[in-house]
């Protein structure tokens, strides 16, 4: 009973923090349209700046959380609008997501350069802990009871004080109301006089001063061994899940998955070790808000595949000509054979990983920039791949190669079935948590690839030569992914290429002249993760084999990032986007330790880039023959009735 | 022919049959019992003050929106739960109030998946369907380039390019002047003059009125009246809702 009643305190107050996550996340996606994916990030910097005033300078701790919350977190708030997300209202879901992703990045990046040498242990203290150690505490029901510490009372006080009065402040304040209809139309809300960047402003400040709030209640519960950035990171994905329970929308359904996911993951971790064996126990809780977040999206029911509530008016780079693609193929060809002979190891092994990364990235063009179905679990195709080479026949076998490519295809329509009825966000929060739970069953589980290690993927050979050179293997690499280019042009070029350009340009109208879009998106989908997965072989051959730290959610983030910062729907954008994936940690070897991220950096500035120039830098040249439609303001009964039912349901 | 859905029993089978149809958003009605019909060889006219639930009709006759209530029929199929795409290939088309082109593709890219989805590639196909509606010059252009009215031509083009029986048209005139619209009125008595049944939401009433067999008119989500055009243009009821409350609406002479 003691055990049972300890163990519902931990879900509950560890289930609170994951409400005010998630409950960040809804406010500021209802208000934006961006659903937030640095929110667990916002939560981290603001667990790492209590951990600094607290620790470093001396604030007492109520000071410190009221200052991180109420200072802190809005101005974080305002600068990100204003410097990210107020270029793109109103964008397509896959640019919002690209921005948010891009600012998780930058505050990994931020995190990195001032909370990362391991030679300090950042831990935090308990609130309430008096000067002899004591933890302060009460006892409920004696010795069959439990022990409630005052800092747990105090997260379920201040998160259902919290929940309570934002509820309130939506439902009655008229600012509030005005924020919950921005989203439905924002025009509408111009008409009526409120400056709808006014509203998204506040949904960022909410967002933020919530994650904050998370962040700093959570440091000591979770920090007192020191706290670390993917760990908070990762709490982010509890937030998804929550929030997801709630449909993005609805406040109490997010506190009730929070509040169930935090119960059953105290539970599996209070009575799974006793039973099954420690590592598969320690697997199953991290895999827990992953599996509830997969099995949340499939279960809440399809947003209705309506017509978009709002323009999107994009137009694209030019399609490439088989010609073009046949001189670039040849070009990059000729290039890495000059290079080959020029270079020393270390560029010789970046740009051979670059361009298994650029095979990757080419991938990514098909599925996403073409067919506009974010995946962010690349790497994990890419890392199947490479696993299977690696146990085929001595792992250095074109036998292999085919496998990878088979293996990685089928895993790809695989995760494209059950998730066909998704899009957009649902869909990327889908394939992200794929990739997590794949990271850690699998990638990570020590009794598939023992820790710290890597499963031998060696380089296949070629017919005329013993053994693989590195500069032949560069050549071999560049060769392939000559050939990749090739298949992505003609695919665009093709019947079904224009089909996957139509499906992400305008779902409700594909189906309107009798296209499928399920067919569609398993072959895409396969197709991806099957060139993906040929890249991971290349990959892995470069450096030896495939281990856990390769495949991690957020090297998929990054190359995806990189990939769209150069331009998602350019092939030369690819292999650009693999190649600064694969340069950037080695250039930062040469830099002071004070710049250690690199990567953050170059996505921050990418980033910024971005939300201006939807296509890319290499997207830039081409936009400024870009033409607007001249498009009025026009009634849209869907709209005004979405309004109607908001007013109408807050009176 | 019976105006009225209600007759509709004695083995005439409609191109489109809406039968009792009611979709609530919320507590809000959108559509209330909602019958009607459209037969091949007319243009059926659907006209009602904004917000009377026309699109959602629309959405609900393709399957874009599942209904709370009530059947849906093609030339006599139920197809209230086949999917969108299932719909198109029993010959349904239509077109979007709110432009839903494929926005990174050219004018003829546009009409070519259309043409592709049914297995009809032929060359100069696209383009001929292009110029049929009036945007033959258009071909090549980047469909985000084009102003609005002959966007919406491109969208009815790509409408065309399945071979619909049913072509529904979420008012196509907008962003066309009176010339165009002119033109667009006689294209549109042609197309169903070879036999297809469109149904036409449009704010043009006189365009209504001129070229329509059988009007409907929706206010509030609900048919509150149906009938041949000039019936439709004394009717008071429709006045008071629509053409505004001016009853001085003078009664013309049988406009056909």
């Amino acid at each position: 009973m003691s055990t049972f009643l300890s163990f519902t305190v931990l879900g509950v107050v560890f289930g609170a923090v994951y409400g005010l996550l998630a409950i960040g996340l809804v406010v500021t996606y209802n208000t934006t349209g961006v659903f937030n994916f640095a929110q667990g990030a916002v939560g981290m910097v603001a667990a790492f700046s209590y951990w600094e005033l607290w620790q470093n300078e001396h604030w007492p701790f109520l000071l410190a959380i009221v200052f991180i919350v109420f200072v802190e977190a809005p101005l974080l708030g305002l600068v990100v609008e204003f410097v990210l997300f107020r270029r793109i209202h109103g964008a397509t879901v896959e640019r919002s997501l690209m921005v948010s992703l891009g600012l998780l990045v930058i505050l990994l990046g931020v995190a990195t350069i001032f909370w990362s040498s391991p030679d300090v242990i950042r831990s935090v203290t308990p609130y309430f802990t008096q000067s002899n150690g004591t933890v302060l505490s009460v006892r409920l029901f004696g010795a069959n009871g439990v022990t409630l510490q005052y800092q747990q009372i105090m997260i379920v006080v201040v998160t259902a004080v919290v929940g309570v009065a934002l509820a309130v402040f939506l439902r009655r304040a008229r600012l509030g109301v005005a924020m919950r209809a921005v989203v439905d139309d924002p025009e509408l809300v111009a008409l009526a006089g409120a400056k709808p960047y006014r509203m998204s402003q506040m949904g960022w400040v909410l967002g933020f001063m919530l994650a904050a709030l998370a962040g700093v209640l959570i440091a000591p519960l979770i920090g007192q061994t020191g706290l670390t950035s993917t760990q908070l990171t990762l709490l982010a994905l509890n937030g998804f899940a929550a929030a997801v329970v709630g449909r993005l929308r609805s406040l109490p359904m997010t506190f009730v998955g929070a509040l169930i996911l935090g119960l059953i993951t105290y539970y599996a971790q209070g009575y799974l070790p006793g039973h099954i064996n420690a590592g598969l126990a320690a697997v199953l809780v991290e895999v827990i808000p992953v599996v509830f977040l997969f099995v949340a999206l499939l279960v809440i029911p399809a947003a209705r595949l309506a017509p978009a509530g709002r323009l999107s008016v994009r137009s694209a780079p030019k399609v490439v000509t088989a010609r073009q693609s046949a001189v670039g193929a040849v070009l990059l060809v000729a290039a890495m054979v000059v290079l080959a002979a020029m270079v020393g190891a270390t560029a010789l092994a970046t740009l051979t990983q670059g361009l298994a990364l650029g095979i990757v990235g080419l991938s990514l063009v098909l599925l996403v920039g073409y067919a506009g179905q974010v995946s962010l679990c690349q790497l994990t195709f890419m890392g199947i791949g490479a696993f299977t080479m690696g146990k085929t026949l001595g792992g250095n076998s074109w036998w292999g190669v085919l496998l990878a490519v088979a293996v990685s295809g089928a895993v790809g329509a695989l995760v494209a079935l059950p998730t066909l009825r998704l899009r957009g966000l649902y869909l990327a929060l889908a394939t992200f948590a794929f990739g997590a739970v794949m990271y850690s069953a699998f990638f990570d589980n020590s009794s598939v690839i023992s820790d710290g290690s890597r499963i031998n993927v060696g380089r296949p050979g070629l017919p005329f030569m013993h053994a693989v050179s590195n500069q032949a293997e560069l050549i071999e690499v560049a060769v392939v992914a000559a050939l990749c280019l090739l298949i992505v042009g003609l695919v665009r070029r093709s019947i079904f290429g224009r089909r996957l350009v139509a499906m992400s340009d305008s779902p409700a109208a594909f189906a309107t002249v009798g296209l499928s879009s399920v067919r569609t998106k398993v072959i895409v989908f396969s197709l991806s993760a099957a060139m993906a997965g040929l890249g991971g072989v290349f990959y892995a051959g470069q450096q030896g084999g495939i281990g856990a730290t390769d495949v991690q959610y957020i090297g998929s983030l990054t190359l995806l990032l990189f990939v769209a910062i150069w331009g998602i729907r350019t092939l030369s954008g690819a292999l650009l986007g693999g190649l600064t994936a694969a340069a950037l940690p080695v250039l930062q070897t040469h830099l002071p330790t004070s710049l250690a991220d690199l990567t953050g950096l170059a996505a921050g500035i990418g980033i910024v880039l971005l939300a201006r120039s939807p296509d890319g830098i290499l997207g830039t040249a081409w936009l400024s023959n870009r033409i607007h439609l001249p498009f009025g303001y026009e009634e849209n009964e869907s709209g005004l009735l979405a309004v109607e039912h908001e007013v109408a349901s807050a009176a | 022919m019976p105006p009225d859905g209600a007759a509709a029993v004695g083995g005439v089978v409609s191109a489109l049959d809406v039968d009792h149809v009611s979709v609530h958003f919320g507590g809000v009605a959108a559509l209330s019992d909602v019958t009607l019909r459209a037969e091949a060889g007319m243009v059926t006219g659907l006209i009602g003050p904004n917000g009377a639930g026309k699109t959602t009709l629309f959405n609900v006759i393709t399957g874009l929106q599942r209904p709370n209530r009530g059947t849906v029929s093609l030339a006599g199929t139920d197809v209230t739960r086949k999917g969108t795409h299932r719909r198109a290939r029993l010959g349904l088309a239509r077109t979007f109030q709110r432009l839903e082109l494929f926005s990174t593709l050219s004018a003829v890219d546009n009409v070519r998946v259309g043409l592709e989805a049914c297995g009809r590639a032929a060359p100069g196909a696209a383009v001929g369907l292009l110029e049929r509606v009036g945007v033959g010059e258009e071909a090549g252009a980047p469909v985000s380039s084009l102003p609005t009215g002959s966007a919406r031509l491109v969208e009815l083009a790509r409408a065309l390019s399945t071979e619909p029986k049913v072509l529904l048209l979420d008012e196509p005139c907008s962003g066309l002047d009176e010339r165009e619209t002119a033109a667009l009125g006689e294209l549109l008595t042609s197309l169903a003059a070879e036999g297809r049944a469109i149904v036409l939401v449009e704010h043009d009433t006189d365009l209504v009125l001129r070229i329509c067999g059988a009007v409907h008119v929706l206010d509030f989500g609900q048919v509150i009246a149906s009938g041949p055009p000039e019936e439709i243009r004394r009717n008071p009821a429709v006045q008071e809702a629509y053409l505004g409350h001016a009853a001085e609406a003078e009664p013309t002479e049988a406009g056909g």
